[in-house]
Formats: C-alpha cells, sequence, structure tokens
C-alpha cells in the first residue's frame, strides 16, 4: 500500500482530489481560497491599525489557518513516509534547456538546489530572487483576489469570468517570468 | 474539534500535492514552457469536474453540512485588477514555482528555506493593504 502510493501521482488523480477538497470546503460552508490566508496573517500580526483592508474578524478565517498548516503536515507525511527516489519525469528538451541555463540534474529533486537553499540566500542573487518572487506572489493574489485555488480551481468550476481574467493574467506573468525574468537569476 | 475537518482537508491537499509534484519548481516551469501536459491534466481536470459537481450542487439545490446552499460569492464585474494582480502573481508563481498552497507544503517538505517566500508573500499582502487605495480596480 505504501510502496502503491509511494509512486508518482498522476494528473487524474490529483485533479479529482483537488475539486474533492474544494467541495468539502464548500461543504463546510468554506471556500477554497489559500492566498487569503496571508491576508489573516496580516490581521492577526496588527495590520489593521495601518491599514483597514485588515480590519476583518480574522477569527472567522483561523479554519484556513488550520488548513494550511494541514498542508504543511500533508508535505511532512509525504517527504518522511511515501518517499520516491526516481527522478521527476520531466520532458527531455526541459532538462535540457535547464543545464543550458545553468540547472543541473534537473528533477533529481522537487526543485533546484541552486536556486532554493539557504546558500543561494546568502548571495544577492539568490536573496533578490527569493524575496522578489514571495513579494510578487503576496501582492498580486491580493490585487486579483485570490490564486490558483480561488480564481483557477475555484472561479472557473463556479464559470466566472473575472477569474477567467485572472487565470489569462496568471499565464501572461508566468510566460514573461521564465523568459525574461527567471534568466536573470540563474 | 470543529477544525479538525479542515486540518484533515489540508493533509489530504499536501499530501496530494506532494506525490503529484505540483510543488515541484520544474513542473511550474515546464508549465509555462508548455513542454508538459502534467500541470494542464491536474487543473483541466479539476476545473471540468468541478464545473460539473458546482452545476450538480446549484442544480439540486444542494445544502452544506450548516443548512445553507452550496455558492461561491459573484466576484466584482471589473477586470484591470484580476488581469493585473494576475500578471504580478504570475511572474511571482515561475519565479519561486510556488503559489501560496505549495509555499505551505513545501515548508512540510523540509525545504525551509520557502519560509523566506512565505514571509515575502506576507509583506507582499500587506504592500498591496496600504495601497490598495491608490491602485486602479
Amino acid at each position: 500500500m505504501i510502496k502503491f502510493l509511494s509512486q508518482p501521482w498522476p494528473w487524474y488523480v490529483a485533479g479529482p482530489i483537488i475539486t474533492l477538497n474544494m467541495f468539502l470546503l464548500l461543504y463546510f460552508g468554506r471556500q477554497f481560497g489559500v492566498s487569503s490566508t496571508l491576508r489573516t496573517m496580516c490581521a492577526i500580526g496588527g495590520a489593521g491599525k495601518v491599514a483597514s483592508f485588515f480590519k476583518f474578524n480574522w477569527r472567522d478565517q483561523l479554519w484556513n489557518i488550520v488548513f494550511v498548516i494541514g498542508g504543511l503536515l500533508g508535505g511532512v507525511i509525504a517527504s518522511q513516509f511515501l518517499q520516491n527516489p526516481k527522478p521527476i519525469q520531466l520532458n527531455k528538451s526541459t532538462v535540457a534547456e535547464l543545464t543550458d541555463l545553468g540547472i543541473e540534474d534537473a528533477g533529481k529533486d522537487y526543485l533546484p538546489e541552486s536556486l532554493f537553499s539557504w546558500d543561494s540566500f546568502s548571495t544577492v542573487k539568490g536573496f533578490t530572487m527569493l524575496v522578489l518572487g514571495g513579494f510578487l506572489v503576496g501582492f498580486g493574489t491580493r490585487y486579483a483576489g485570490g490564486c490558483t485555488s480561488g480564481h483557477a480551481i475555484s472561479g472557473l468550476s463556479n464559470l466566472q469570468l473575472p477569474s477567467l481574467t485572472a487565470v489569462v493574467g496568471f499565464f501572461i506573468g508566468g510566460l514573461l517570468s521564465v523568459h525574461f525574468l527567471l534568466p536573470l537569476f540563474v | 474539534m470543529k477544525f479538525v475537518k479542515f486540518l484533515l482537508v489540508g493533509v489530504v491537499f499536501g499530501i496530494t500535492l506532494t506525490k503529484a509534484e505540483i510543488i515541484s519548481w520544474y513542473r511550474i516551469y515546464e508549465m509555462f514552457r508548455f513542454q508538459s501536459f502534467h500541470m494542464y491534466g491536474v487543473i483541466g481536470s479539476a476545473v471540468v469536474l468541478g464545473v460539473i459537481v458546482i452545476w450538480f450542487a446549484k442544480k439540486t439545490s444542494l445544502k452544506g453540512m450548516n443548512g445553507d446552499f452550496i455558492s461561491m460569492p459573484a466576484k466584482e464585474k471589473v477586470w484591470v485588477r484580476y488581469l493585473v494582480g494576475g500578471t504580478l502573481f504570475g511572474l511571482g508563481w515561475a519565479l519561486t514555482g510556488a503559489c501560496p498552497g505549495p509555499i505551505y507544503i513545501l515548508i512540510g517538505n523540509g525545504f525551509t528555506i520557502f519560509l523566506v517566500v512565505l514571509l515575502s508573500a506576507v509583506i507582499g499582502t500587506f504592500t498591496y493593504g496600504l495601497v490598495r487605495d491608490k491602485l486602479p480596480h
């Protein structure tokens, strides 16, 4: 059983489980949207004193903080008990492209250690990439009113045009990033 | 006790996104280079099934556990914030290889460097809250 679960899960297993997650949260009377937790953390930290955007009863959002703590625990469980020693089966042209960019052993782990480690964080390039990347995620999701879970999954499932606009934006940004921004940092 | 169900759904979410490699920077890079079907399969199947589930829930007036009809609030009928905000998020998503969910899940997987990404994301959200009134929406 453990061995079976430890294999990489195909898309047709993961997609429906994500839909089930969304549905269960709706059934519990909540909305599936992870980026809202960032706003909640600001509110818990007292940001309501400086900006009205953070003046809301964050206790109503504690369920979502519990949900992401669950996500974190899921990551612990998967990494401790469901490990798969084999590399990620990436497209060969992706691997070749990344090698050209200077990223070796593509797919060996979930991410390139040369970009995501405390060692890289201590370099100007590495620090800038991690901090700028995180900042854009936090700023952009709140400006857009949602991230992948809120817009791409929930919003599109509900056939909402604003969410489709947001997803188009996600792709404009992602394409610009892999072509122009990322090469500056690797 | 009322929080346990959210914790459990979160655990399933975290295991799924890890095992399906959705938390992988490489998978996101591949997606934005259109070199793999994997991520399109994940998001596409989730949305197609989601459309059916939401349609069915509305058609049958399905109620949640607290007795309210299952529904999602309508989003504002504007487009600037969705396009511009979405683009800014997309820039960060491709750079870090992580949307908000995977940030937490990567930390759980032992990639503690994502604490930096999480803190930066919180600061990003905080900054949005500060300048919100000056931005076009």
